[in-house]
């Protein structure tokens, strides 16, 4: 904890949620190794409970999960912390899904699989403009 | 299936013959029963205005003979009362009488006579020399003794010459006398003579025994049973006309009227054949015939084309049920591919973006110190550079997987043609590798959407590029899909330089169920179900092909009008 407090002008805090097990935990590594401070939640209600206890510059949401659709969650995380930048990831073929996140306030989307600087830049992107 | 065989079959030609006889039955009965009708009607009251006609004819006839016979018994005697035998027995008094009466009545009576209760005739006046002739033994004189008056019958007599006599009996001083008038046959003849109707009527009278009363008329020989019968039966009603139709000795049938004279000694009978009589019906029974004949003919062709026109109709109607029911199995298919594909290419998405991931994360803690002077440190780059290729590559198969199958939707809408041929493409890259066969594209940069189903589109052109590769699949070659705009719709030609279309082939490549592939290979109903999407839209779908050289199919679909012009701009602008 102290750490992350010592690291938190460089660091960004970070909500991923996706019920992908494995996806989540390399995708963690990774964008812990270029300094992201990851939390990782593995379905919607998770990450409602998450962000009940703290607060989260970025989330990285996936669209299709199995307990909740990512709409829903997404209308929810934006009532609840409207501060909080969300980018979506959906799988190619989907892009109407992504686009009517953005009316409820996504920040940007991408498909899946995703190049990882891509999703970096975004996620740097989004914490700029929260700011 | 061959098309001809599916119209010669069972079913078609028992709906044929079916349509056929209904037709026929329901529009000939009527005509048969109504004319059929008709003519028995009209065959009725003509009978019975012929026969009606023919019963007056001959009752006036036996009238007239009846005066005839009468008068001439009255003249007689008037005679016996005037003169007593004294006188009469005096010839030159007789002969006085027979001119008076032969100035009176003309040529009728032939001769007069006085006769004796034995039989001798005592006076004659008349042409003959039958002074004294001897009668005693002659029927009629037999029969004239019995009764105060009596008419023979028409017999040769002493003289050789038919006639018949008029007979009074008186009593004078106390002997029976007879005095006998003769009668001339030819000026008795012509009261019956003179009855001829149409070409076979004629009448003639017979004596109880059937016997000639009249001239017999020698081109005709009547039957004798009828008379007889009339004859037999005549007994009880001496006063009646009767009519009797027969088919008399030379086949013919005639009609018979027949009336008794003299009370019932004569019968006085009218002949004619039934043809003859009824003429006017016979000329009515051809017209009719011949109406019904060709009205029947009529309807029979009628009947013919009708059911004939009727069945092409219902073929063709099964046909594009067919047609269609093909087409919505193969869209549905195609609809199915699709959803199967975009489930696959989901699910392959996560693994595939995993095993990226964790090649990215090897490539990251392969940056660290401590691995920066591992011996294989290149190698393993290398590998991971490739994983992480290869894991585009997936990617971008599954991206055109799901952009196929997000196309498989019928509804109409703006649809870039240039789009769905790359995706095309790429889908059958594959399966041209495989059969040694280049895809090339030289498509329009700024072609103009078209208005249509997505999946129409999809489908003609995998069916374009589908048959082209199975043309060339034994000996490969270049495949050319061009997209252009010409006038005002879209022009896409798929060229191929494969075998080529046999001229006999080219007439009927698009008529459904033609096909040169195997049985079971192909429904040959591919290029017509193209042929028909693209009639649909008010396009074109041509062939041209030279044997070995190849073949190009050319699809046109006409722009929407006007209104795209101004959809097309902003389109334009944004790229």
């Amino acid at each position: 904890m102290p750490e992350n407090e010592t690291n938190q002008a460089n660091y960004i805090k970070l909500l991923l949620v996706d019920d992908e097990e494995d996806y989540v935990y390399v995708l963690t590594n990774r964008l812990q190794k270029r300094k992201i401070e990851v939390t990782k939640a593995y379905s919607g209600s998770e990450a409602i409970q998450v962000l009940r206890k703290q607060d989260f510059d970025v989330a990285v949401l996936d669209l299709k999960m199995e307990d909740m659709d990512g709409i829903e969650v997404l209308k929810i995380f934006k009532k609840m912390y409207p501060e909080m930048a969300v980018i979506m990831l959906t799988g190619h073929g989907s892009e109407q899904a992504a686009l009517e996140g953005i009316k409820f306030g996504a920040f940007d989307y991408l498909t899946k699989p995703c190049e990882l600087d891509e999703l970096v830049k975004k996620i740097k992107d989004a914490a700029q403009q929260r700011g | 299936m061959d098309w001809n065989k599916f119209k010669s079959n069972g079913y078609y030609r028992s709906l044929t013959r079916n349509i056929f006889l209904t037709i026929f039955i329901v529009s000939i009965m009527p005509m048969v029963l109504v004319s059929g009708i008709i003519l028995y009607q009209f065959q009725t009251s003509y009978h019975e205005k012929v026969n009606a006609h023919l019963e007056e004819l001959v009752l006036k006839h036996k009238q007239n003979i009846d005066i005839f016979l009468k008068e001439k018994l009255s003249d007689i005697r008037f005679l016996g009362e005037a003169f007593n035998f004294t006188q009469l027995k005096d010839e030159s008094v007789l002969q006085e009488i027979l001119r008076n009466l032969q100035q009176e009545y003309g040529p009728v009576f032939v001769d007069l006579g006085v006769i004796n209760s034995y039989g001798l005739q005592v006076a004659y006046a008349g042409p003959f020399k039958l002074g004294m002739a001897l009668y005693a033994t002659a029927d009629w004189f037999q029969s004239a003794m019995q009764t105060d008056y009596f008419i023979s019958d028409v017999f040769l007599g002493l003289r050789g010459l038919p006639h018949f006599i008029i007979t009074v009996r008186k009593n004078w001083m106390g002997e029976q006398w007879i005095l006998r008038a003769t009668i001339d046959f030819v000026a008795f003849n012509n009261l019956v003579e003179n009855i001829r109707i149409g070409e076979t009527g004629f009448a003639f009278i017979l004596n109880r025994e059937g016997k000639f009363q009249t001239t017999q008329l020698l081109d005709i020989m009547p039957a004798k049973e009828p008379y007889m019968e009339f004859l037999k039966k005549g007994q009880g009603s001496i006063d009646k006309i009767h009519i009797v139709e027969k088919t008399g000795g030379s086949g013919n049938k005639n009609i018979y009227v027949a009336a008794f004279l003299k009370e019932g000694d004569w019968l006085l009978v009218y002949q004619q054949r039934s043809r003859d009589a009824f003429s006017d019906f016979e000329k009515a029974l051809i017209v009719t015939l011949a109406i019904i004949l060709s009205g029947g003919l009529g309807i029979i062709t009628t009947a013919f084309i009708l059911s004939r026109k009727m069945v092409d109709r219902v073929v063709s109607a099964d046909q594009e049920k067919e047609m269609m029911n093909e087409q919505i199995i193969e869209s549905g298919k195609l609809a199915s591919v699709g959803e199967l594909a975009a489930g696959i290419a989901h699910e392959i998405n996560n693994p595939v973006a995993i095993m990226v991931e964790e090649a990215g994360w090897i490539g990251d803690l392969l940056e660290e110190e401590e691995f920066q002077q591992g011996k294989n440190l290149d190698e393993f780059q290398r590998a991971l550079n490739q994983i992480r290729a290869q894991g585009r590559r997936c990617k971008e198969i599954t991206q055109k997987l799901l952009s196929f199958a997000r196309k498989t939707d019928s509804r109409v809408q703006e649809v870039n043609a240039n789009e769905l041929i790359d995706e095309i493409v790429a889908l059958s890259a594959q399966r041209a590798k495989y059969s040694n066969v280049t895809i090339e594209t030289d498509l329009q940069n700024d072609l103009p959407a078209l208005h249509m189903s997505q999946t129409e589109l999809q489908q003609v052109l995998l069916n374009l590029i589908n048959n082209a590769l199975d043309a060339m699949e034994k000996q490969g070659g270049t495949i050319n899909i061009s997209s252009k705009t010409v006038d005002s719709s879209v022009m896409i030609e798929v060229t191929d330089d494969g075998p080529g279309i046999p001229e006999a082939n080219l007439s009927r490549i698009f008529d459904p169920f033609f096909t040169t592939k195997p049985v079971g290979k192909g429904t040959g109903l591919g290029l017509s179900i193209c042929y028909g999407i693209i009639n649909k839209l008010g396009g074109q779908l041509e062939v041209r092909s030279t044997l070995n050289k190849g073949s190009v199919f050319c699809v046109r679909i006409p722009l929407p009008e006007k209104k795209d012009n101004n959809l097309e701009e902003p389109s334009a602008d944004s790229r």
